[in-house]
């Protein structure tokens, strides 16, 4: 196993979830083959990658709700295979699809679902007050759930898998689907959750998202992880500080290239557009600019995770 | 891998088997608190209907004789029909309400995150089945008494035995539903099945009058155990060794159900 690099955690602390080779099949189908992750407390850890890359079947593995295939996997130091339960008594989990009781009440959701966890009438009374504050939906508690907005259900599903004070929580593409409103608000209460220390481990396909949670991530694709480090890491590691992006009409960039592939240490083809890496974006615009380029637009950006991913997959992350 | 178990701040624990499925039966508690009144209809109101209809209508036409035990046929069928009752009910709560936890409502896969079992989903789901057995039963048999369609108390033995006569159907009904990907294969369950085991296996009228060859169809049936049971015991003719088979019998549904019910739920929630 490649030696781990920790950022904002002390590698004093315990490992909650470690993993070594371990591998999901699917009748003859590989979903995850053979990926090793270690992650300590207090971190946020993401797994960036695709559709289908095999984040969500890492995440049940880890959530003890599908036995393993193959390989090594202990979640808060115990084995998934014999003491499943005991494990899920202290995760929360919060699902890729809600699955929300759309026929109770907000209230009604987090009470029934804090009882599963042996906690008593007034534990989940209590503890279901404070969730309804902290997922903004005290003024809804008493509603029933079916017609909520898909931002606020995805805000009690957090809040529901909250019940239990998880000593690690799963969040399986929190925010996939929503407005980037709802997605700002939802990113803003699970800060919140960072800040107050508790581990959390995160699968996305945004790689904005990524880079705003995650302390520490691992790129995924095709049922293995192809990087691993902080975003600024990987981005400095696999990309160049500045990108700059030229636009064609689809169909005529790739005619381009010759004339501009000099100008940067790499350059990328997409269908509609070109993507020259570069320390120096403005720098290299003006050179295209001199050699009598005219893409109908340009823009010169920063480096992003995306970038990281392409490079290292030769794909884009959404399509 | 050696390692050292990891402080909980969490304030979850595990439950008992017994104390994680009372938990699950709560949950559906609450659920039918709130949506009861959809499920009213079918459950309360049309086998009252029926026994009217069959009862006071139909039954005016036949004369009390050997094969209604000398009874009126309406307190022939009352007793009969709280298992036909149960057994119909039985088979709602454990088709669409099942499928629709699996795949529409997905509460199964919410559950199956905390520390509750897929085995224990099973059987909070079955003995919500049966509180709704009972407590449906019991409504079918009190309106009955009002109608005037009950001859004695005998005829509160029926209630046990038609709910195990409900649960020997639900609980294998459980498992196949739990094997189902769409609703396609319940209207077949219940035209080919239910229907059928309504109608002929000797609530309506006694199974002699069925051809020779179609008897011991109606003898595999929870039906006809169940009616067998309920009348017997409510008119005083039940005769202590073939009660033992009857029930034996329905007990040995259930179990095989139980045991299928659990492997099913296991096989489709932990994938
Ligand atoms: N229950 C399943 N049965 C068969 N194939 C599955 C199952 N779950 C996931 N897969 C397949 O495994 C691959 C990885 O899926 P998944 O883990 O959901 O990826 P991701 O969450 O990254 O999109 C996909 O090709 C998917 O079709
Ligand atoms: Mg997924």
């Amino acid at each position: 196993m490649h030696p781990v690099r920790v950022d904002h955690v002390t590698t004093a602390e315990p490992v909650l979830v470690r993993a070594n080779g371990l591998t999901k099949h699917f009748g003859d189908f590989e979903a995850v083959r053979g990926i090793d992750v270690e992650v300590r407390r207090g971190e946020a850890f993401g797994f960036l990658g695709p559709n289908g890359a095999g984040k969500s079947s890492t995440m049940r593995m880890i959530s003890c709700t599908s036995p393993r295939t193959g390989g090594e996997l202990s979640v808060l130091g115990l084995d998934p295979n014999t003491q499943g339960p005991t494990i899920r008594a202290r995760l929360g989990v919060v699902p890729q699809t809600d699955n929300l009781d759309t026929e109770l009440t907000v209230r009604q959701n987090l009470q029934t679902y804090g009882r599963y966890f042996g906690l008593s009438r007034a534990q989940v009374r209590e503890k279901a007050i404070e969730l309804l504050e902290f997922a903004q939906l005290a003024d809804r508690a008493d509603h029933e759930v079916e017609p909520l907005s898909g931002g606020m259900k995805r805000r009690l599903t957090i809040a529901r898998s909250l019940i239990n004070d998880p000593d690690l929580l799963l969040l399986d593409e929190p925010t996939t689907g929503l407005d980037p409103q709802a997605r700002h608000l939802l990113w803003d209460r699970l800060f919140r959750l960072k800040q107050s220390g508790v581990t959390l481990i995160i699968t996305t396909h945004y790689m904005d998202e990524a880079e705003q949670l995650c302390d520490r991530l691992v790129v995924m694709d095709g049922g293995k992880i192809a990087a691993e480090g902080s975003p600024s890491e990987l981005i400095s590691r696999y990309s160049t500080r500045e990108v700059l992006e030229l636009r064609f009409a689809p169909g005529t960039q790739e005619a381009v290239v010759p004339s501009v592939v000099d100008l940067a240490e790499r350059v990328e083809v997409l269908p509609d557009r070109l993507l020259l890496y570069t320390k120096d974006g403005e720098g290299a615009l003006g050179a295209v600019h001199g050699r009598g380029v005219r893409p109908l637009s340009s823009l010169v950006r920063r480096s992003t995770l995306e970038d990281v991913f392409l490079h290292l997959t030769g794909r884009t992350l959404v399509d | 891998m050696v390692e050292t178990t990891i402080p909980s701040r969490s304030t979850g624990v595990v439950l008992s088997p017994v104390r994680a499925t009372l938990i699950g039966v709560e949950k559906h508690w609450t659920w039918y608190r709130r949506n009861w009144r959809a499920t009213a209809i079918s459950s309360f109101l049309q086998p009252v209907l029926f026994l009217v209809a069959m009862g006071f209508g139909f039954g005016s036409q036949v004369q009390p004789g050997e094969a209604t035990g000398g009874q009126t046929y309406l307190v022939y069928l009352a007793p009969a029909l709280v298992v036909v009752t149960a057994v119909q009910n039985a088979t709602w709560e454990s088709t669409y309400a099942v499928l629709s936890a699996f795949i529409w409502q997905k509460s199964y896969w919410g559950a199956v995150v905390t520390p509750v079992t897929p085995a224990q989903i099973f059987s909070s789901q079955l003995t919500w089945i049966a509180f709704r057995l009972v407590s449906s039963a019991a409504v079918f048999l009190l309106v009955a008494a009002a109608l005037g369609a009950v001859s004695g108390p005998g005829v509160v033995l029926a209630l046990p035995f038609a709910v195990l006569a409900g649960l020997a159907f639900a609980a294998p009904v459980v498992a196949f539903s739990a094997t189902r990907e769409t609703a396609e294969g319940f209207s077949g369950l219940f035209r080919f099945v239910v229907i059928p085991m309504t109608l002929f296996t000797g609530a309506f009228f006694p199974i002699s009058q069925l051809p020779e060859w179609l008897r011991p169809i109606a003898w595999v049936t929870p039906v006809w155990h169940g009616v067998e049971l309920a009348r017997g015991a409510t008119f005083g003719t039940l005769r202590l060794l073939p009660a033992l088979g009857h029930v034996g019998y329905l007990v040995a549904m259930v179990a095989v159900g139980v045991v299928l019910g659990r492997r099913y739920y296991q096989r489709r929630l932990a994938v």
